[in-house]
């Protein structure tokens, strides 16, 4: 249940910082084999059921909906109070140029970031756990894939993913039965398969957490939950809570029907109906705290709603408030024991903060121009992808960059908005008129645009540390951060940029603008693909490293790090569903160490 | 605004045309006074109610003038004129997005402010230079004739650049403004934002019509 300052209990199992993807997948694991969790959020509460803009359209919103400074992806974005800045809430960077800079978005809301994020949900292959060991570069993890392959399948299983098994090189299978049917594609995506593959690309159905089809609520609680008739029966009567995709309004606005994953629609239910989850909404944690015996017994955060400080106790503290966010609180959690902040004997706390490699392409499309209606939304996007596909080529030192990168594309009649119709002189010739109309009419839907995300390697220029100056509105000291980029991401880029050029000119079509050639003039800037993880990092050496393979602190092993903080590496997989497969099996582990009694 | 007021106004706004200066760059005009006095407004903040009804005015003071209104409009039809699909971009409320959007008080729109503002000057300034009229008042074929100058920047004169972006920009909104409406989409043929139990992807007969059958 939701509580308040009055009816938080004196002391919990576990005290979860956060409420995102890892927050979310801690509590759900936790509280469904019984501990009681005590979860604390910095935003307010969240309802998606009643929030969410399911079917409004651009001309019922202010400014058609664009997006603004307070509203970066659009009026609709189910962002709350966050973006690139947070009121009252600053952050610092070491450099303002584009090459060092690093933008982080947060939100302040129950759910975090998952209720507005992509859902594009890719496994880690084999090769992403020990990059070093095979082409000598960054970290190692301390653990492998077979170690998380059980805990991926039972994250798809939970939240609902879709995609296919197609068994390429370090794109790994999902058990069966853990993916839903991947959804029909567009025209597009037909025309991106066929060309794309006459150049050697393979396009395979996309990976998202959006439901295709109800789940298996008959079949899968047995397999999430073996041995546990309680957690079996609440899954399964929320399972069937959930619809399935409606095919219409963009998943980013958030999910009423929760045919998408978002920790509110997902994770947060079932654990609250288990009666074991205490959420507390406005707390914005700055402190990890620690008893005598030198282990954590809680968290000092303030409240929001009126600015008093508070504690709460527990026998265990959870972060995952973020990578940054949580790096932030244990920097500032600082003693005469830990005087450089708690977790960082090692010295390695918020350094390899790592984001992934950006570019964009897009071009227009002949072939695709004034074909019949039909309804393209579909499911919202990403119905397929292409996978990193070089992997042999780049190991045989053929490539000049030493990590891959996948492709996100997308084109269709999407609905009609703000944008469209703008900046179409390079086709036009500047028409106005009833030539215009005509010429908007011939070019919507003829356009797709190509994303690249890559993978970073680790840099010791890439890091985050207190500011000695700064501090938010609540006189907590704010993150200051460093950013480099390395030759491997800066031609990673441009080598992303002649391939979907390739790609557009293999379709009939034509570049938008100029390929970028120069990789850093390609690279999207630090943070901005809202992939930061690192800082926290785990590893086998303590002195190297903040966690352990479970994401428990060297320094104190009743606090551990369940989000994005604990990546040693960052594959061009998109680090949702990896965060939320190391969540569940850091909280397996630290209720096998409760029954234990090591906690 | 009379047209001898129109061009006393841009004389006095002179060079000021804001895109010279870069961003930000601010002459000490008339214009310029009431930009900054839009800047006090509040935007929607962070934390707005989504599935509301928001309408023009709502949320920020308008800034234009019956003058601007009535260029905006002429200009705006120009651009999306009614034709056997759909209506004219004035008949569907553009003008009014138009007016909300130079009105709002984020940088991005600040600026568009002042450009559409001395854009819809500089249409009266150069109506009056070359035919001694107000835009308003020309003929179809003269007010073509000046945006025939204007409406493709890389083809533009040099001395036209300005207005050039200016009339990019003001497309850019009109089609905006249009396209977000229903009439809008309906004039696309869009037909997707409805809940559907299936989605069964493109017909069949199209996608062996562009040879995509796999």
């Amino acid at each position: 249940m939701f509580v308040t300052e009055k009816n938080q209990k004196s002391v919990y199992d576990v005290i979860v910082v956060g409420s995102g993807a890892g927050g979310g997948q801690s509590a759900y694991t936790l509280c469904m084999d019984g501990a009681k969790v005590l979860m604390l959020e910095a935003g307010r509460k969240y309802v998606p059921e009643t929030e969410t803009p399911m079917f409004q359209t651009p001309d019922l919103a202010p400014l058609g909906a664009a997006s603004t400074p307070e509203k970066p992806f659009g009026f609709y974005d189910a962002t709350v109070d966050g973006g690139w800045q947070v009121p009252g809430e600053p952050y610092a960077r070491a450099s303002e140029e584009d090459a060092g800079r690093f933008e982080w978005w947060r939100a302040r809301m129950l759910g975090g970031r998952t209720n507005h994020w992509g859902r594009i949900s890719l496994r880690n292959g084999p090769y992403d756990f020990k990059p070093k060991t095979r082409d000598g570069l960054g970290l190692d993890w301390p653990i492998s894939y077979e170690d998380i392959a059980p805990y991926y399948d039972k994250v798809e299983l939970l939240i609902g993913v879709y995609g296919s098994n197609e068994g390429l090189e370090n794109t790994p299978n999902s058990s069966p039965g853990c993916l839903l049917p991947p959804p029909k594609p567009l025209v597009s995506d037909l025309l991106v398969a066929q060309r794309a593959k006459r150049l050697g690309i393979p396009v395979i159905p996309g990976h998202r957490a959006v439901l295709t089809q109800p789940l298996d609520f008959k079949h899968s609680p047995a397999r999430l939950h073996p041995g546990n008739a309680t957690a079996q029966k609440i899954i399964a009567e929320d399972m069937q809570k959930r619809a399935a995709c409606l095919w219409a309004t963009s998943c980013g606005r958030g999910c009423a029907i929760r045919a998408n994953y978002q920790s509110t629609t997902v994770h947060l239910p079932p654990a609250l109906a288990s009666g074991n989850l205490d959420i507390r909404t406005d707390a914005m944690v700055y402190e990890v705290t620690l008893g005598r015996n030198g282990r954590a017994n809680g968290v000092s955060f303030v409240d929001r709603t009126n600015g008093k400080h508070q504690h709460a106790a527990a026998r265990v503290v959870v972060l995952a408030a973020s990578a940054c966010e949580s790096v932030r609180i244990l920097l500032n959690s600082k003693s005469a024991r830990f005087p450089d902040g708690l977790a960082n004997s090692s010295g390695k706390l918020g350094r390899y903060l790592m984001d992934t490699v950006g570019s964009t392409v897009s071009g227009q499309i002949p072939l695709l121009e004034s074909l019949p209606p039909m309804n393209e939304d579909a499911a919202d996007g990403h119905q397929m992808y292409v996978p990193w596909w070089l992997y042999q080529e780049q190991h045989a030192g053929k490539l000049d960059f030493a990590r891959g990168y996948h492709i996100e594309f997308g084109g269709g009649k999407r609905m009609p908005g703000h944008g469209t119709g703008a900046g179409l002189e390079w086709l036009t010739g500047g028409s106005y008129g009833v030539k215009f109309k005509q010429d908007v009419r011939r070019y919507y839907g003829s356009f797709v645009g190509f994303d690249g995300r890559g993978e970073m390697i680790p840099n010791d220029q890439s890091y985050c540390e207190i500011d000695p100056m700064m501090k938010d509105k609540w006189g907590i000291p704010v993150l200051r951060f460093h950013w480099q980029w390395s030759e491997h991401e800066r031609r990673q880029a441009a080598h992303m940029q002649r391939t979907f050029a390739d790609i557009i000119e293999a379709m009939g079509g034509r570049v938008h603008g100029t390929v970028k050639t120069d990789g850093a003039k390609a690279i999207a800037p630090g943070g901005s693909i809202i992939h930061e993880v690192g800082g926290a990092i785990m590893g086998s050496d303590p002195k190297a490293s903040v966690t352990n393979s479970w994401g428990q602190t060297w320094d104190v092993d009743n606090l551990v790090v369940a989000d994005g903080g604990v990546f040693a590496s960052n594959a061009d997989k998109n680090p949702t569903l990896t965060i939320m497969a190391l969540a569940w099996r850091a909280s397996d582990q630290i209720l096998e160490r409760m029954r234990r009694k090591e906690l | 605004m009379d047209r001898r007021t129109t061009i006393k106004w841009v004389l006095a706004a002179g060079a000021a045309w804001p895109l010279k200066g870069g961003r930000g760059a601010r002459a000490d005009t008339v214009a310029a006074a009431r930009v900054h006095a839009a800047t006090t407004a509040r935007g929607y903040g962070t934390d707005p109610n989504l599935v509301a009804t928001y309408r023009p005015g709502e949320l920020w003071p308008l800034t234009f003038t019956a003058a601007e209104r009535h260029l905006a409009v002429i200009l705006a039809d120009i651009i999306i004129p009614a034709d056997d699909h759909s209506a004219s971009a004035s008949a569907v409320g553009v003008i009014d997005f138009i007016d909300e959007w130079v009105s709002a008080p984020y940088p991005r729109h600040q600026e568009d402010r002042t450009i559409v503002q001395h854009g819809l000057a500089w249409l009266d300034a150069e109506a009056g230079r070359r035919f001694a009229k107000g835009f308003a008042d020309l003929d179809s074929t003269s007010q073509h004739a000046i945006c025939d100058d204007i409406c493709e920047e890389s083809r533009a004169a040099p001395a036209h650049g300005d207005a050039a972006k200016f009339f990019a920009l003001f497309r850019d909104l009109t089609a905006g403004g249009f396209y977000s409406t229903p009439a809008g989409r309906k004039d696309l043929n869009y037909i997707g934002n409805v809940p559907l139990t299936r989605f069964d992807g493109p017909p069949a007969e199209l996608i062996k019509a562009l040879g995509l059958e796999s």
